[in-house]
């Protein structure tokens, strides 16, 4: 399996994450956490078990709000924002435990995506005539190139409830997909997968940032997949930032070794 | 057996059935959507028919322009009572979904509670609490159908068919809403998954204003209706508890099952007091309902239609 992306253009800084940190009651989840994410690049946050990538996820997308620290996002420097404000300003996410509308088919999920992109009001919709049939119209044809470019297409009737673990994980970047995000973020994509499935999400993952320019901040655990398809590496061991770089470098990083062989602490 | 009589009796049944289903639509309606079992749905019937019936005496008080106007009377109160359901649900949300959000069912359930007590007190002391004839032209004649069929044919409230012409243009227009337009599809979205639902860019507050302002505007079929049948007076309210059997039997989650169920209990009650009630001393009506339900717990808890509940281990 050859991973190398052909060389990209890594531009600006699109989110930089300051001083975070996080605690519920007495249980600091993050500490003092600082990192940034450039645009077009592919950043994985890796780390134990209950390091807290999940919980910086979910501080960026809104579902968590630090008590300390703040969030810059395409320059604005946020207050408390909720998830579906952060969905409008382009951040899109799947989630660790799939968080598919199961009784809805894989077309209807995808189609969700597009929620925020419609712009016709309720009463228009109710009718459904005129513009809204023509906007539902337009959106349906861009969830058709996605589900093209995911290779669902024999799936897209199908209640998701139904599907196998893997199918699912894609109907869910899908309708990630369909909100035409700037900022992807993916909890953990291939877990649980066997090897054909990974290596399909792999080069899935690969083809969005490359062909969309998507940026991806990405958890992983198989340390595999990280290496080969990532740009940069944050390592988080309890709640704490211990080493940043390129694959290359913080692979051979002590701190990092010592916190996923187990040193005391 | 008379199978004229037979007839009539299946027919008072499922017409006053058609109504049972009405309320049930509105409990139906918010569970899927917030997953909350709401108490009130029973008191918001009788605000929006109380609205109603006196908007429909006092506008033309108000306005003398109107005091001929009978059909635009009539229009206009249904507008400003749909206006009020709105303006309900809006202050429910605002009230009491937005502060106990992400809290268990059961704590929701007993928020609905006191919705309940608010809107029986505040809608009586607004609107009054006396009984009120409601007539929005309905007619309330009675018919005979099939008369070539049977001898006298069977007798049916002209009424009653009006109350099934409203219920089925009703669920009719909500099943082509939710299944096929953005915002139908968002509601499904957010009965499914909450998290995932906010993750795409639904803001969940907005959509359970919208849910709890279409239960209100059934609620107000429903009050229109049964209304114009008994008069509008407390004991409207207390149909919330005839809509129970309804629910378990056609599935909570279920807008198909509210109707079947409705109907199913309307036409079981109605035979039960005529056919089996006669031999016991009657009295059969009122918990035959309640019966028939306990039956489904014990061999179909999710009811007819309802989502198969499957606990993965």
């Amino acid at each position: 399996m050859t991973m190398t992306a052909p060389a990209k253009k890594i531009g600006d800084v699109m989110l930089r994450a300051e001083n975070i940190s996080l605690s519920f009651g007495a249980v600091k989840a993050i500490i003092d956490v600082s990192f940034e994410i450039r645009e077009r690049e592919i950043l994985a946050i890796i780390g134990p078990n209950g390091a807290g990538k999940s919980s910086m996820l979910n501080c960026i997308n809104g579902f968590y709000h630090p008590q300390q620290g703040a969030i810059t996002f395409k320059g604005v420097r946020r207050a408390q924002m909720e998830p579906h404000e952060a969905a409008e300003q382009g951040i899109a996410r799947t989630f660790q435990n799939i968080a598919l509308f199961k009784g809805m088919s894989t077309l209807d999920n995808i189609m969700t995506g597009r929620n925020l992109k419609m712009k016709r009001n309720l009463f228009w919709q109710a009718l459904r005539v005129g513009p809204a049939l023509a906007e539902e119209i337009a959106h349906r044809d861009f969830v058709e190139h996605i589900i093209d470019f995911l290779e669902i297409q024999a799936i897209r009737k199908v209640p998701v409830g139904r599907l196998p673990y893997g199918l699912q994980k894609r109907v869910e970047l899908g309708r990630a997909l369909a909100a035409e995000p700037t900022l992807l973020l993916l909890d953990e994509p291939m877990a649980g997968m066997n090897i054909e499935e990974k290596q399909d999400m792999c080069r899935f993952v690969l083809d969005v940032n490359d062909q969309f320019g998507t940026t991806i901040c990405l958890i992983e655990h198989d340390m595999g997949v990280v290496m080969d398809i990532s740009d940069r590496v944050v390592v988080l061991d309890y709640g704490r930032k211990i080493a940043e770089g390129p694959p290359d470098v913080v692979r051979k990083d002590q701190a990092v070794i010592d916190a996923y062989l187990g040193v005391q602490h | 057996m008379d199978l004229g009589f037979f007839l009539e009796v299946v027919f008072a049944g499922l017409l006053s059935g058609v109504l049972y289903s009405l309320v049930a639509l509105g409990f139906v309606l918010i569970f899927k959507a917030s997953g909350v079992f709401n108490f009130a749905q029973g008191a918001m019937v009788l605000l929006a028919a109380l609205a109603l019936v006196r908007l429909i005496e006092w506008l033309p008080q108000w306005l003398p322009a109107l005091a001929d106007q009978r059909v635009v009377t009539i229009a206009l109160a249904f507008i400003l009572s749909g206006g009020l359901m709105i303006g309900l649900a809006y202050a429910v949300e605002r009230a009491v979904l937005r502060p106990l959000v992400n809290q268990e069912g059961i704590i929701l359930f007993m928020a609905t509670l006191g919705v309940t007590y608010f809107i029986d007190g505040a809608g009586q002391t607004v609107f009054g609490s006396n009984i009120y004839n409601l007539d929005v032209g309905f007619p309330k004649d009675s018919l005979f159908l099939f008369e070539g069929v049977f001898e006298g044919g069977v007798l049916v409230n002209e009424i009653d068919l009006w109350a099934a012409v409203v219920a089925g243009m009703l669920v009719l227009f909500l099943a082509l809403f939710f299944q096929y337009t953005a915002t139908g599809r968002a509601l499904r979205a957010v009965a499914d998954d909450h998290q995932a639902a906010q993750s795409v860019g639904i803001p969940l507050n907005r959509i359970w204003v919208i849910v709890w302002a279409v239960s209100g505007l059934v609620a107000l079929a429903a009050g229109m209706v049964w209304g114009s049948k008994l008069g509008v007076q407390f004991s409207i309210s207390l149909l919330a508890l005839k809509a129970l059997p309804v629910l378990i039997l056609g599935g909570f989650t279920s807008v198909p099952g509210a109707i079947i169920g409705g109907l199913i209990i309307g036409a079981g009650e109605k035979m039960a007091e005529v056919y089996i009630g006669s031999h016991i001393g009657g009295g059969i009506e009122n918990w035959f309902a309640f019966m028939l339900a306990l039956v489904f717990l014990l061999f179909r808890p999710q009811g007819l239609f309802g989502e198969k509940i499957i606990e993965r281990v």
